[in-house]
């Protein structure tokens, strides 16, 4: 076996004192850590796949009338307002699940810069995937008209798609901040469906019933104040209720689960 | 230089350490030796900022682990060998590390190579790695850095025969280069060969530690001699305990020189004389932590110490 010396240098050498690690390696290294599993690229990889797909069965299936840009990027909007949050889910969860964390959290002990790399990340990846996704809308608004022989329809102006980038990145860290809150693969995955299908049924069964929920529905549910990004211009009135509801949804747990990360044995 | 300076950490009633103290010195492995759930692995948590301690404080080089700019590169720590991600290659793992720390890549090959994972096995997943090549990982990850300390829960877990003796030679090498060594273990014989200073915990408390050397020296002499029944009346005259062992031997609780003074003070021939040096550290381990003993842990200490006399062998 190799002996130490040749791979090892002396141990107890002095060194000059070493530089803190900054926060942009770590943001590297924890974007890496999305891609390099099994599971991780293939989550990743199915954000293509899946934006494909849904371009391909709307220029199969929309009528001629359909076929405009909007049509496209809600199609592709449905996989991506699951598979982003999934992966900022296991993000976070993966270090526990796992336990990787034992060594993530030895080798940089602020656990807090940790998970403010993995937000950082996690924003990066659906700030790069989502235009990315559009771009394979655009092309299948090109390629499905030609086919259909109409004019192409190109119905989303750039605030619009700006917006429903946001609308993304909100859901994205909301997937995030479950992850920190429960810090359980399976729990967070969960917590996050029932949140995104469950929940707002259940509001529009409500509202639909009650006329007091009916009007408090948009100071209180973060996805119907989110909604309101898919469809154009917000109102004064809309972003203070996206405000509101953000720092409901968003802010106050984020802010209970750092506390709890910093806390938290990692065993 | 490890400093451990009265640490206590309690989970609401609960007691996992309390008043800690001791140092782990460069050029030294320093055995951190007690049964399983004394306090072990809270300890060493503490002192790598993975827990905090309810009271005191525990040092790196004069500093706190989470005071340490980069850590990897002055400490090299192994804490669970099977707390890595399952769905990572081993190469992968080792590579996460090095960026984490900035080093150049061809560190990861070098620390293949070292722990001598093959580049086939160094591809495979580690959810399809035996616990002695995930201990070889975890091993090539804490040294990595290059780093001055090492700290070490257990590292010799599911290790071959071979495998425990390359790690032994490993940190040997590596403390006698001027690195510190912190070495954890439940497993007395691993520790007996490679330590050079111990620390013995039980139900939380330090209760021995020192020098190896002088840790065992009180584990007594053994002596043989034509005249038992005359000797074994003059040690006790010279206020030195002993107990009869085989047909003309004798156990006594001092050490060999005072031992030979008496038996030539008193004029019997002594066939031989040497430190009862086998199990020793055993009989002052049981002897120690006797009231946190179960029952079946002090049954099966013999068969995992003949376990580990045949590594060792």
């Amino acid at each position: 076996m190799t002996t130490l010396d040749t791979a090892s240098g002396t141990p107890a050498s002095t060194r000059a004192t070493h530089r803190r690690i900054p926060l942009s390696r770590i943001i590297t290294t924890e974007l890496r850590k999305m891609f390099d599993t099994r599971s991780g690229f293939w989550l990743m990889a199915s954000i293509g796949i899946l934006a494909l797909l849904a371009t391909v069965a709307v220029i199969l299936f929309a009528s001629h009338g359909q076929l405009t840009y909007s049509t496209f990027t809600s199609a592709i909007n449905i996989p991506m307002t699951v598979v982003l949050p999934v992966i900022a889910i296991l993000s976070v969860t993966s270090e526990w699940s796992q336990r990787s964390g034992l060594t993530t959290f030895t080798l940089i002990p602020h656990r807090g810069r940790v998970i403010a790399a993995k937000a950082i990340a996690c924003v990066g990846v659906a700030v790069v995937t989502i235009p990315l996704a559009f771009g394979i809308g655009a092309l299948g608004n090109l390629v499905g008209t030609a086919i259909a022989g109409v004019d192409p329809v190109w119905d989303l102006t750039i605030s619009n798609l700006l917006a429903i980038v946001l609308a993304n990145v909100l859901g994205m860290l909301f997937g995030f901040t479950l992850g920190v809150l429960i810090r359980n693969s399976v729990g967070a995955l969960v917590a996050y469906f029932v949140y995104q299908f469950l929940l707002p049924t259940l509001a529009l069964i409500l509202a639909a019933s009650q006329d007091w929920f009916r009007n408090l529905q948009p100071w209180v549910d973060f996805d119907y104040a989110q909604s309101a990004l898919f469809n154009g211009a917000l109102t004064t009135q809309q972003w203070t209720h996206l405000a509101i509801t953000g720092t409901v949804w968003l802010v106050i747990p984020m802010t209970i689960g750092l506390l709890l990360v910093t806390k938290a044995e990692v065993k | 230089m490890i400093t451990i300076q009265s640490v206590t950490k309690t989970y609401g009633g609960f007691t996992a350490a309390a008043d800690v103290s001791f140092t782990a010195q460069p050029g030294r492995v320093t055995g951190f030796l007690g049964p399983n759930g004394a306090g072990k692995s809270t300890t060493l948590r503490i002192l790598v900022g993975l827990t905090g301690a309810t009271s005191g404080t525990a040092t790196i080089s004069g500093r706190r682990y989470v005071d340490l700019p980069n850590p990897g590169l002055q400490v090299g720590v192994l804490l669970d060998a099977s707390a890595q991600h399952a769905g990572r290659t081993g190469r992968e793992t080792l590579t996460v590390a090095q960026r984490f720390m900035g080093l150049p890549r061809g560190r990861v090959e070098e620390m293949l190579d070292l722990v001598s994972l093959t580049a086939e096995e160094a591809s495979r997943r580690v959810r399809d790695y035996s616990l002695g090549m995930r201990q070889r990982l975890g091993i090539a990850t804490a040294l990595l850095g290059e780093p001055e300390v090492l700290i070490l829960d257990e590292p010799a877990n599911g290790l071959d025969p071979a495998g425990i003796r390359w790690m032994r030679g490993l940190l040997r090498d590596y403390a006698d280069r001027g690195g510190t060594v912190l070495l954890s273990s439940h497993l007395l014989h691993e520790i007996e060969v490679i330590a050079d200073d111990l620390v013995v915990i039980s139900t939380g408390r330090i209760v021995a530690q020192g020098a190896k050397s002088h840790l065992l020296r009180s584990a007594g002499s053994l002596l043989r001699t034509t005249h038992r029944q005359v000797l074994a009346r003059a040690l006790l005259d010279a206020g030195v305990s002993s107990s009869p062992v085989g047909e003309d031997g004798l156990l006594a609780q001092a050490d060999t020189a005072q031992v030979g003074k008496i038996a030539f003070a008193t004029g019997v021939p002594v066939v031989e004389l040497r430190p009862a040096d086998g199990g020793g550290l055993e009989d002052m381990f049981l002897q120690l932590t006797a009231d946190t003993q179960r029952d079946t842990t002090s049954d099966n200490q013999p068969a995992t110490d003949h376990q580990q006399e045949g590594a060792v062998a």
